[in-house]
């Protein structure tokens, strides 16, 4: 018998291929960046150290100066008040759209329009939604809100699209064969599947939408706690404030969380 | 007793390749019960299915009641749907609602857009729907929802919800294939009272030919789309067997031999 | 038979939908929105777009400047999203349940976590813009420290899913903790965390458009800069360009997802 000591080639396999072109591709890409990113005259350890005091003061030593804690709160409700209505409009207008793009409740003509225009609505940043919206409404909550709305939208049509389709075809066939209408299956037999998928990925978007909010407050004026981290930092270059700022927005961020959390765990329950 | 349903010259054609029934003709009476046999991918599954219109035919006509079935316009064919009840392999029940509702989900097709919508059923709908669930042996699941109960109570609740239709034929697609021997026989034995007590023509397809022949008035055996018996059970020889199921007939034997109750 | 059943079921479909209505009522009130404003600005901002909001030839002597921008936009949500990954790997394997070294450094590893991912990259930006000014460097840490916290979570919770059985078996021929991770924690849960990290670079894009905005750099910096001096033309062109560079991102990674995953 012929020994072959040679191990046999190995073979070529697309996926690792990929994930090792992937993987160059970035290390390239960061290295090319950070080479050849325009520093101006940056002294990288001092900006450092810098910003090691600055966070030092600003988590160590907070203050309001510019407004009491209760403004603060009051701030801070606004900001989440603009996340609720976002998040709100957001999941009605989503779920219509949802149920239009579902491969098991729609046509594939309309569910591909639908899936496109949701695909461009993400593609636009939601800052440059909000200030394309300002110029209409001018600066403020509808622009804040509507705008805001857009992104909510593309997100959840998405996610309820997909829990929908997670409902099997043949529930829908006994309904329609039963003599039921299309709202009338949707209403008793897609919804109370779906339901707490659709909650859940509603509650994550609300989540998601008050750090939008804070960032439209400083971004685009949208009014709200943001704002005041906005004149802290660029107006009254009050490193204390933000600071202040930074621990009220964690604590509610925290609280929603956990807020989400339970809500997720009490469906289950009930699921 | 009269004609309630005939296939005349039935065909339909996926694409331009798979014929899936070819010139089916065959009639049901009313108060019978029928059992569509054949190998899988014969077409049982698109035949059941022109007769509701959950699959339209390419060609032929279809008279369900004195109507023709293909010819009906959307309202008319709801209509036509309420009076035909259906249960699937899988149940395809709602899991996460109760077992009242549904069976409720039986009345949709009589009920107005919204009504449906909002899902108000009227105090005489729900009693009909508890009586049945007593007639299936299902008084104590009533409000239990469905993802708690067997494969044998889940198909039971399918068939609650097409007998609250108040349906003239029940058309029944592989009712039992998921089942085990014993859930199968209490499902096949409903079928039949519901057949002899309840006067409702009963159209089942099903692959096990033992239990066919022990329940059915009479039996039609379908291959390759095309009708290649049809008679009483007493009729079907091993060479009409053989006829249906093809090649595939010795095999059959072997393994469903003593598997399926009879 | 009682109706109970369902009047109790209505019951609760009913209260959801007055606690719903109370708080859009509350949230209302308190941000001041103005309903009727509401659903007439957004016809009002669809005719006022098409007729102003359309590059037009003069915009287009900007393109060099946007691409330029776009460019360094892209190349620091990437860089940052890299950077970030190394660390939220490292914290990930030492913080997972399954791969952890246990113990408080877990606990920590998740902590640093969530307080990452919760100060948000607004946030960062601007405590970052009073030592590092208007620099790229701004956003990059910015998106750096978002990213981190995001990634180390996500990583985590891939590793945790992860089957321990090739890792048992490592562990069997007497590996040791570097080779089971090396050789078995991530060379099986790859795919998954390249997806997020394609995930993370999609959103940073995003997002660095945002921070452009907050701390004068990047394309976010640029479209400001038309949308302040009123040149429509000029920011419009600057959207389509992101847009069409956010859409070639995502059907790039949409195409490395399906083949790896």
């Amino acid at each position: 018998m012929h020994a072959n000591t040679n191990i046999p080639a190995k073979p070529f396999n697309k996926s690792s291929f990929v994930i090792r072109m992937t993987l160059l591709m970035l290390v390239a890409l960061t290295l090319f960046g950070l080479l050849t990113f325009d520093y101006k005259d940056l002294v990288l350890s001092e900006a450092i150290r810098k910003t090691g005091d600055t966070l030092g003061t600003m988590l160590i030593e907070p203050h309001a100066k510019h407004f009491t804690f209760g403004e603060a709160l009051g701030q801070v409700t606004i900001t989440i008040g603009l996340a609720f209505l976002t998040t709100l409009f957001g999941a009605v207008i989503a779920l219509f759209l949802a149920l239009l793009t579902a491969r098991n409740l729609s046509r594939p003509a309309v569910s591909l329009a639908i899936k496109s225009v949701v695909a461009f609505i993400r593609a636009v940043p939601t800052v440059l939604w909000v200030l394309i919206f300002a110029v209409a409404a001018g600066l403020g909550s509808v622009a804040a809100v509507i705008g805001m709305t857009f992104h909510s939208i593309s997100y959840l049509v998405k996610a309820y699209s997909e829990s929908i389709e997670e409902l099997e075809d043949g529930v829908i066939e006994a309904l329609r064969a039963s003599g039921a209408g299309w709202w009338q299956i949707v209403f008793q037999a897609v919804l109370p599947s779906s339901i707490s998928y659709i909650i859940s990925w509603t509650f994550v978007r609300f989540e998601i939408n008050f750090a939008v909010a804070v960032a439209m407050g400083a971004a685009a004026g949208a009014g709200g706690i943001g704002f005041d981290m906005f004149m802290a930092s660029n107006f009254y270059f009050d490193i204390r404030e933000i600071g202040f700022i930074t621990y009220m927005i964690l604590a509610f961020a925290i609280l929603l969380e956990l807020l989400a959390r339970w809500i997720k765990r009490k469906l289950a329950v009930n699921a | 007793m009269r004609t309630l349903l005939e296939f005349k010259h039935v065909s339909k054609q996926y694409g331009s390749e798979t014929r899936a029934l070819s010139d089916v003709n065959f009639a049901v009476k009313e108060g019978e019960f029928v059992s569509i046999i054949g190998p899988s991918g014969a077409g049982k599954s698109t035949l059941l299915r022109c007769i509701n219109r959950m699959i339209d035919a390419s060609s032929g006509e279809i008279v369900f009641d004195n109507a023709s079935v293909l010819a009906l316009n959307k309202n008319e064919l709801k209509k036509l749907r309420t009076r035909i009840g259906m249960i699937f392999q899988h149940y395809n029940l709602v899991n996460r609602l109760s077992v009242i509702e549904n069976v409720l989900h039986g009345r949709l097709g009589y009920k107005s857009t919204l009504a449906g919508v909002l899902g108000l059923y009227t105090k005489e709908e729900k009693a009909q729907a508890y009586r049945l669930l007593q007639v299936l042996g299902l008084q104590e699941q009533v409000y239990k929802r469905c993802d708690q109960l067997s494969g044998g109570q889940k198909q039971r609740v399918g068939i609650a919800r097409a007998l609250v239709q108040d349906p003239k034929m029940l058309l029944c697609d592989e009712p039992i294939a998921s089942l085990d021997p014993n859930s199968s026989k209490v499902i096949m034995e409903h079928l039949r009272d519901i057949c002899s007590k309840m006067g409702i023509t009963v159209v089942v397809n099903l692959h096990q030919v033992d239990v066919a022949m022990n329940y059915s008035d009479r039996i039609v055996g379908v291959n390759k789309g095309t009708v290649v018996y049809d008679g009483p059970p007493a009729g079907l020889t091993k060479e009409k067997l053989r006829a249906i199921y093809g090649a595939d007939y010795d095999k059959l034997t072997e393994e469903e031999g003593g598997r399926h109750v009879g | 038979m009682s109706g109970s059943f369902f009047l109790r079921k209505r019951l609760n479909t009913l209260f959801f939908c007055a606690l719903v209505l109370a708080l859009t009522i509350i949230a209302i009130i308190i941000t001041e929105y103005d309903v009727v404003k509401g659903f007439t600005s957004v016809p009002k901002a669809a005719e006022w777009a098409v007729s102003n909001f359309v590059p037009n030839e003069k915009a287009m002597d900007k393109l060099p400047d946007i691409i330029d921008k776009l460019l360094e936009t892209l190349l620091v949500s990437i860089a940052a999203t890299s950077t970030a990954a190394v660390f939220a790997l490292v914290f990930a394997v030492l913080g997972s349940q399954k791969t952890g070294i246990g113990g408080p450094f877990s606990m920590i590893s998740r902590w640093i976590a969530t307080v990452f991912r919760n100060i948000d990259v607004a946030a960062w930006s601007m405590i970052l813009l009073f030592s590092f000014g208007q620099n790229v460097l701004t956003g990059y840490l910015a998106l750096f420290f978002c990213s981190f916290g995001f990634l180390t979570r996500a990583f985590m919770e891939s590793i945790d899913e992860m089957s321990m059985s090739s890792v048992e078996a490592l562990r069997a021929t007497g590996a040791g903790y570097i080779h089971i991770v090396a050789h078995s924690v991530i060379p099986s849960s790859l795919p998954q965390l390249i997806s997020w990290v394609l995930f993370t670079i999609e959103t940073n894009i995003r997002q660095a458009t945002l921070i452009g905005i907050l701390t004068g750099t990047g394309i976010g910096f640029l479209f400001n800069l038309y949308y302040k001096s009123l040149n429509y033309a000029s920011a419009s062109l600057a959207v389509i360009a992101i847009v069409v560079a956010i859409m070639i991102i995502e059907s790039v990674s949409n195409y490395v997802r399906r083949v790896i995953m």
